[in-house]
């Protein structure tokens, strides 16, 4: 048998058929759904009498635009446009009998962070999502991305969808991380390393013992950004941490049923002889707390950089950099670590899990957020939640001046009111620093946890080996 | 979905790389559980300012270009988020083809779901065409998608490339759960098969 990729053996396990031009039917193991890239999918089903295929495969989860603010289980309390699409989703999932966590239910959450903590997610299968941030579900070793909306009414039919396969990449990281280096930094300086298409047209693998020693947690933020490299998918292999993290959750096979599957998944891996299309290897050492300081996720700097030139770029981005500058305020030379944020939001698909709330909390404990500071942390689920609040994490949270809310993407893309205004400047664990994606004229910083952390704390971009 | 076969139209030149989803639609226009109506609110940030005047200088505002079916722009066209509503917002607008160096993924393929032709050419190409287009409405840009070609106003013409499928598809207007229907059987066989090997599944 010729040597195989990770993502050309799962590609090769879901192949339901295969036209003479090398058109693909790939069987989907699981469909997650949301209430905003899936009303107008459900209504082509109804409109042309379409059953939902495989409705035990199909997950919905109102996630995007649903209010974080206490009160919200009475829809008195959504502004109208969030109580349609939501009203929509409860009524799809009933006509269509698929798997669903309302509002009210403490598993709701953000459909990525749901996904596996309930199980749904596990190695080996294809997860997609109208979603671009379905790419989070690669670090159990699945082939996840996300879909427009004619490719969910798509799967919602057929349970399949029609793809060419992509190239292999693989991205190697070497070595060890610093202290204060966490997965997002890995992630952020990634892509400013390919840019933002330099993974279009492949799947990229994370490899290497950097990523082998991060927990599942942290595997989720650094595949979640795979789609801001331009990819149509981030992979890791999956190992014993991966089956560690699977055991026991709701939706995972028990018995003899886990005992085949993990033996399955053992096979699992990218063979010693795989062809790579390309390759690119980074020394775990030489990535320091990364910042972004334009409108491109590919736009990072360690923050103990200053603000580049636009004349040392070259082709089509000096002209992006100089409209960048001038829509972030910044100029120049000037130092991150002078930057001066006046909002500070923790959460999303990217950083909304446990560990990353843990890592929030260690620079917050017993300290106090800048006089002036809006602060928010926004869990990735009602389970992320209440473990919190167990553990301690939503006392040090709010004692340090944080508010605290309820699930939901929230600020990551501003749908719902928690939006900044026009000039304000956010330091933001999400994933998009898009002119206006977190408030028309708002001013995006994408960086980790801790620095988010650490940043509330001083009011300014702030590296975060001085505190800790 | 509407057919896509020749194309002759006023381009409008959008010379800016990496433009994203949420420039082309912004979020707070996702709202709407409909797939029409989301022209008005095209690039929005770009066109009006916060009390919905328009902004003269954006290039769908400039009178010879308010008619324009086909835009020209920078790398890496339609990135970030997978919002059909992106596709859907260039289509009710009246733009039919996106011409650029590079699309994202997600962008290139929910383009084909709804009659829209994204074509990839080599920057020099888009350069040249990008100049064309400057020249305003008396300059129409043809395309074929049958023969594959794109003819500048001067009469240059430039080829390229595309999968068959998807042309297939677009010059047929066909709806493809239609045609994935049709290969059930297939469907129905690798379930059956994937009970046995998978049953966790």
């Amino acid at each position: 048998m010729s040597p195989k990729t990770l993502y050309d053996k799962i590609w090769d396990a879901h192949l339901a058929h295969e036209a003479e031009d090398g058109t693909c039917l790939l069987y989907i193991d699981r469909h997650l759904v949301h209430e905003v890239t899936s009303p107008q999918a459900f209504e082509g089903l109804r409109m042309a009498g379409r059953p939902v295929r495989a409705p035990d495969k199909t997950i919905a989860v109102p996630d995007h635009n649903v209010p974080t603010t206490a009160g919200r289980n009475d829809p008195a309390n959504m502004t109208e446009d969030s109580r349609i699409q939501v009203a929509a989703l409860d009524q799809n999932a009933k006509d269509f009998g698929i798997h669903y966590y309302p509002v009210s239910d403490v598993r709701q959450g953000i459909v990525h962070i749901v996904g596996p903590e309930q199980g749904w997610t596990l190695p080996g299968m294809t997860v997609v999502c109208g979603d671009s941030h379905t790419a989070t579900h690669g670090a159990f070793g699945a082939l996840a991305h996300g879909i427009g909306t004619s490719e969910v009414e798509h799967v919602l039919a057929t349970q399949t969808l029609i793809q060419k396969k992509s190239k292999n990449m693989k991205v190697e990281i070497t070595g060890k991380l610093a202290p204060g280096v966490t997965a997002k930094d890995i992630t952020l300086y990634v892509i400013g390393q390919t840019g933002t298409a330099g993974g279009t047209g492949y799947v990229i693998e994370y490899c290497g013992e950097a990523i082998r020693d991060l927990s599942m947690e942290g595997r989720m933020t650094v595949c979640n950004m795979a789609i801001e490299g331009g990819a149509r998918a981030g992979i890791i292999a999956p190992d014993e941490k991966t089956f560690e993290y699977c055991q026991g959750r709701p939706h995972a096979p028990k018995g003899a049923a886990w005992e085949a599957a993990v033996a399955w998944w053992k096979t699992l891996y990218s063979d010693d002889d795989a062809a790579w299309d390309l390759v690119l290897t980074i020394k775990a050492e030489d990535i320091a707390p990364v910042v972004t300081w334009g409108t491109s996720p590919e736009d990072v700097l360690a923050i103990t950089d200053v603000v580049p030139d636009p004349a040392s770029f070259e082709g089509g981005k000096v002209d992006a950099v100089r409209r960048s500058l001038d829509y972030m305020g910044l100029t120049p030379g000037q130092k991150l670590s002078d930057v001066e944020v006046d909002t500070v939001f923790i959460g999303s698909c990217t950083n909304g899990r446990i560990e990353d709330l843990r890592a929030a909390a260690e620079i917050l404990k017993g300290k106090k957020v800048k006089d002036g500071l809006r602060a928010m942390i926004v869990p990735g689920s009602g389970l992320v939640r209440a473990q919190a609040e167990e553990e301690g994490l939503a006392d040090i949270f709010k004692d340090a001046g944080f508010e605290w809310r309820l699930a939901g993407c929230s600020m990551c893309l501003a749908m719902n009111p928690d939006q900044l205004k026009p000039g304000e400047r956010c330091a933001a664990t999400s994933n998009r620093n898009f002119e206006g994606r977190q408030g028309r004229g708002g001013r995006t910083h994408l960086l980790s946890p801790a620095m988010a952390a650490a940043a509330a704390l001083t009011g300014r971009l702030t590296d975060v080996r001085e505190i800790m | 979905m509407d057919k896509f076969t020749t194309l002759s139209g006023i381009a409008a030149p959008l010379p800016l790389i990496n433009i994203d989803t949420d420039m082309i639609i912004p979020k707070q226009f996702l709202k709407t559980i409909k797939r029409s109506g989301l022209g008005a609110n095209l690039f929005d940030e770009m066109r009006f300012t916060q009390d919905g005047a328009e902004i003269p200088d954006f290039v769908l505002n400039k009178p010879a270009y308010r008619e324009a079916q086909i835009l020209v722009a920078g790398d890496n066209f339609g990135c970030g988020s997978s919002r059909e509503h992106a596709p859907w917002a260039l289509l009710d607008f009246g733009i039919r083809c996106v011409i650029a160096p590079s699309f994202a993924d997600i962008f290139y393929n929910n383009c084909f779901k709804n009659g829209i032709l994204p074509i990839a050419l080599p920057q020099e190409t888009v350069d040249i065409l990008m100049k064309d287009a400057e020249k305003g409405a008396n300059a129409r840009v043809e395309i074929d998608l049958d023969a594959q070609t794109v003819t500048s106003s001067d009469g240059e013409v430039f080829s390229f490339e595309l999968d068959a499928f998807k042309k297939h598809c677009l010059l047929n207007g066909l709806d493809d759960i239609g045609q994935s229907l049709q290969k059930v059987s297939s469907i129905d066989a690798f379930e059956a098969t994937m009970a046995q090997s998978r049953p966790w599944v």
